[in-house]
């Protein structure tokens, strides 16, 4: 409550300001995700799906 | 790798295989990331990517070409997601609330390796705006291709990422004013600031929010 309480111009500058913050970390989740090495399995799958049948449920490959 | 790396060694089948192959090898890593979103763990995160390259392999002539692979994809995997999750539900229903969070949400595995703020503030959002905003926010995707991957109409995302971005920053706030170690049930207070937003949300047009993001992955 002791925050500076510019009028609303103010205001709405800063929740804009912190909506970008919000967005930039999203985005840095996501992109984080997308940078990590693709795991093996995938090519392990992709590679299986070559021979026409496709693995039913190839995923499940213990359980 | 290159396209030979995935090559069979005995291909006699017409199909359009190593290409298309090739690109879903390509839209794997944007996979991950919004599977990670929805589920909120690593594990069950790659197995729904695994289950949706399974999928559409199975359904690769329903593709139509020059037509947005990554949306189709996504598409796939979140009708996974949610089937999964249904079946879940099914599995357990003595209890909802575990059955909600099964296909993953565990709590020391955040979909972001790191536990953020903003990553714990997203998993209290509702579905539907959380993933309008991850695939808007995040993953660059056009309001129009969003809505098409998550079955509503335009207006509809535009409307629920608004929403999500008010709400996050409603309990990221609400987050900032207490010490750590007592924040109480987090639920609960995501609970509540949704009842207040949409209570203030349906009085209010939502808020076009402005494009910001131009370079998207997702063309």
């Amino acid at each position: 409550m002791s925050k500076d309480e510019t009028p609303d111009g103010g205001k709405a500058r800063a929740i804009r300001a912190r909506q970008r913050a919000i967005g930039r970390e999203l985005r840095r989740m996501y992109d984080g995700v997308v940078n990590e090495p693709v795991p093996d399995d995938f090519m392990d799958l992709l590679r299986k799906m070559d021979d026409g049948e496709a693995p039913s449920d190839e995923k499940k490959k213990s359980s | 790798m290159t396209r030979t790396d995935i090559q069979p060694r005995e291909d006699r089948e017409p199909q359009p295989a190593p290409d298309f192959k090739t690109d879903l090898l390509a839209l794997v890593p944007f996979l991950r990331a919004f599977a990670r979103s929805l589920t909120g763990n690593y594990e069950s995160a790659d197995d729904l990517v695994q289950e949706t390259l399974v999928k559409a392999w199975q359904s690769r002539d329903t593709f139509e070409l020059g037509t947005n692979l990554k949306a189709w994809l996504f598409t796939i995997l979140r009708n996974q997601f949610y089937s999964d999750r249904r079946r879940a539900w099914r599995q357990a229903p003595w209890d909802q609330d575990a059955a909600e969070r099964m296909p993953g949400t565990s709590q020391d595995q955040n979909w972001a390796a790191d536990l953020s703020d903003t990553a714990r503030a997203l998993k209290l959002l509702p579905d539907e705006q959380r993933e309008a905003l991850i695939l808007v926010g995040a993953g660059g995707f056009s309001y129009m291709d969003a809505a098409s991957i998550v079955k509503c109409n335009v207006g509809t995302v535009k409307s629920r990422v608004a929403r999500a971005r008010k709400a996050l920053l409603a309990i990221l706030d609400k987050q900032d004013s207490l010490p750590q170690r007592q924040r109480p049930d987090e639920g609960e207070a995501a609970r509540d600031i949704m009842a207040q937003l949409d209570a203030l949300s349906s009085a209010h047009e939502p808020e076009a929010p402005a494009r910001r993001r131009k370079k998207g992955h997702a063309g």
